[in-house]
């Protein structure tokens, strides 16, 4: 029984942490650029309505996802040229971003509410693995492509950001735009990419959810998980590998919170759980030694301009 | 650069006209969008607008309910102008809102006061509540560092949460079967309204008091200005001894406190009982940011901008009803104007000049 539990957990919670794994790694190179995007949420919903649009219309999941990574890229544009090109205030037009979305995104699927998508993205189970006693089943039966897309895609981002030429430029940019500037790197091109890249993720994200986790569209399905991916950036301290651990947890205290587990702990408390961690994580770094050791990019969030001290 | 005579030049302090006249501009805008949405939906968007403003507008039921969605964000709005000034990011209005309104909801549903105590009781509650939400990302920045956008952001998720639970579990209505709702407050718990409207008017008057209050605080009072040197230079209110401390937890506590009023307001003024947070504030705490960056800076104005947004609210109601559109246009029209808004910040950090030279000189200068 209790074994029971744990495992249905592990494997429930690997499939939640999906969306908020994809959202979260993208905010990771966002924020590793040194602007903050608080429209993850609202790039998130626009991604899983469009992505149910298309689903429908077409019948072909996979195209949907593309067109959903479009629509989080255009939005994750319009942030870097809000916060970047025109600097103004990037903390208001993400989180205008996300009010916009919330609410167009309720339009736009209006007339689809109720309706279950006709082709949903399928299930895999994965040969040889699956047949690993205990965990085999929990991690490699019935979970969907994008859940291991999305763990392949942290190890790479991971790689990426911290072995190529490639990552290093990104992060020297989001610590030092001054000097990679001097040193020849198009400062506000980079981030440019890093902020569209962000919403491509945060698309991707969106579209899990009304393409394969739950296959169809309701309103302010994300519900809150833009919000969560922007805590398990912290969480997971600006770490695309440590994002695969923070997100597994947070999506463990939400399936957990309705499960039997209620008759113990109220869910709302357990759901609770991740934004009360993340202004622990937050304090805890900041009583530690500062800023560099833990990761938080030093010029995060502050806007550059060349000739400004 | 120079183009036909012309140059940009940056400015520190735009006047006020000039603001003005961009706002105005930058509202106009994201109506005139609103307008193509209109057509969207096969209505003509002047005809739209002209029922839009004969419902709100040009009669007194519909006024008071465009006063009525004013209220709460004008409370929140003030305080946030406050705390924006000492440029203190509070984006926990909304957490703040909730949290006032469960404290009011307590008192009302378990404190036994006398009668004509029990509403100033709620008040008191209501402002200590919201004010204390705002104490700990108020003494994690100022004594850690921690960024306030982001501990702001996430105590709203604790309350609406906290209150979640609170309506499911420990103050579920015994009376309410199958509703996750609290009991109805008592008649001595719920506030008066204007005859037949739903607009109460001790909250309003509360709210316009506490513009004036917070208007004289920044003009006029020690704690104000050093409010102010803080937001416009933390090194000159360094050396000029303001403890960074005392002055942010007081202004965070009148700011939050602000919000906690408005939380007040709308549960022992129009619910009468403690429900489902979105449905006791619909988003208020993030539109009071919209309020504030409007009024920039100015807190008498934000009763006009709080009386803008709240006309953005009853048009809400009134597209639902009169005209059969989804009310999730009001939050595309809110996500609309706080787009338009941030994007002139760049219009007025510069200014057109007309270089030295005289404008038919010009020819000379490309030459």
């Amino acid at each position: 029984m209790e074994l029971e539990l744990i495992l249905n957990t592990i494997a429930r919670a690997l499939a939640f942490s999906t969306p908020l794994l994809w959202a979260a790694l993208g905010e990771i190179y966002t924020e590793r650029s040194g602007v903050v995007n608080l429209g993850v949420e609202g790039m998130m919903i626009m991604g899983a309505v469009v992505g149910f649009m298309v689903g429908q219309a077409t019948g072909l999941p996979y195209l949907a996802l593309l067109v959903a990574a479009l629509v989080g890229t255009l939005m994750g544009l319009a942030h870097a040229f809000i916060s970047i090109t025109l600097n103004a205030n990037q903390f208001v037009s993400g989180l205008s971003l996300t009010i916009f979305g919330l609410g167009l995104s309720g339009l736009l699927g209006r007339s689809y509410v109720g309706q279950p998508l006709n082709v949903a993205m399928k299930s895999v189970t994965v040969p040889f693995l699956s047949e690993i006693p205990l965990l085999g089943p929990a991690l490699f039966t019935d979970q969907k492509l994008l859940t291991y897309a999305g763990l392949i895609m942290a190890i790479i981002l991971w790689f990426f950001l911290n072995y190529t030429r490639w990552g290093m430029t990104l992060r020297s940019v989001g610590e030092s735009p001054k000097a990679a500037d001097t040193a020849g790197i198009p400062v506000n091109q980079v981030r440019y990419l890093a902020v569209a890249f962000g919403g491509l993720m945060a698309g991707v994200a969106g579209a899990y959810l009304s393409l394969a986790y739950r296959p169809s569209w309701g309103e302010g399905m994300t519900n809150g998980m833009g919000w969560i991916a922007l805590a398990l950036t912290i969480f997971a301290l600006w770490d695309p590998l440590r994002a695969i651990g923070a997100s597994f947890l947070f999506g463990a205290f939400f399936y957990l919170s309705f499960t039997k587990l209620q008759t113990v702990i109220a869910p709302e408390l357990l759901t609770m759980m991740p934004y009360i961690m993340t202004i622990v994580a937050l304090t805890v770094i900041a009583l530690g030694q500062g800023k560099r050791a833990f990761g938080a990019p030093e010029a995060l969030g502050i806007p550059y301009q060349r000739g400004e001290r | 650069m120079t183009f036909l005579g012309y140059k940009l030049e940056p400015r520190t302090k735009p006047p006020g006209q000039v603001v003005f006249l961009y706002s105005f501009a930058a509202v106009l805008v994201a109506l005139i969008i609103t307008g193509f949405i209109f057509m969207a939906y096969g209505l003509n968007p002047f005809s739209a607008y002209a029922t839009i403003i004969q419902k709100t507008l040009l009669n007194w039921r519909g006024f008071s309910q465009v006063l009525l969605k004013s209220v709460p964000i004008l409370l929140a709005g003030v305080g946030l102008v406050l705390a924006f000034r000492a440029q203190f990011w509070n984006i926990g209005a909304e957490g703040q809102i909730l949290a006032g309104a469960a404290a009011a909801a307590g008192v009302a549903l378990f404190l036994p006061l006398p009668a004509p105590l029990t509403l100033p009781a709620m008040f008191l509650a209501g402002f200590i509540a919201g004010g204390l939400w705002g104490f700990l990302p108020a003494i994690l920045k100022v004594r850690l560092g921690v960024n306030e956008i982001i501990t702001t952001l996430m105590m709203n998720y604790i309350m609406l949460y906290i209150v979640r639970w609170l309506i499911n579990g420990p103050w579920k209505g015994k009376l309410v079967r199958g509703f996750s709702e609290s009991d109805k407050f008592p008649a001595q718990a719920v506030l008066p309204t204007f005859v037949g409207t739903r607009l109460n008017w001790p909250t309003l008057g509360i709210a316009i008091l506490f513009v004036f209050f917070i208007f004289f605080l920044l003009s006029r009072m020690k704690l104000g200005f050093e409010i102010r040197m803080m937001g416009e230079s933390p090194e000159a209110a360094h050396y000029a001894g303001v403890s960074f401390l005392t002055t942010t937890v007081l202004l965070v506590l009148l700011s939050a406190g602000a919000a906690g009023l408005a939380g007040v307001g709308e549960i022992a003024g129009i619910h009468k009982k403690l429900l489902e947070p979105t449905s006791i504030s619909q988003g208020f705490g993030y539109t009071a940011i919209i309020v504030a960056l409007l009024a920039r800076g100015n807190p008498l104005a934000t009763l006009a901008t709080a009386l803008l947004l709240g006309w953005v609210f009853a048009s809400g109601d009134v597209m639902k009803v009169a005209l059969r559109l989804p009310d999730q246009m009001t939050g595309v029209i809110n996500g609309l104007l706080l787009l338009c808004i941030i994007c002139i910040e760049p219009l007025l950090r510069y200014r057109l000049v007309r270089t030295k030279a005289l404008p038919n000189s010009k020819f000379k200068e490309t030459v």
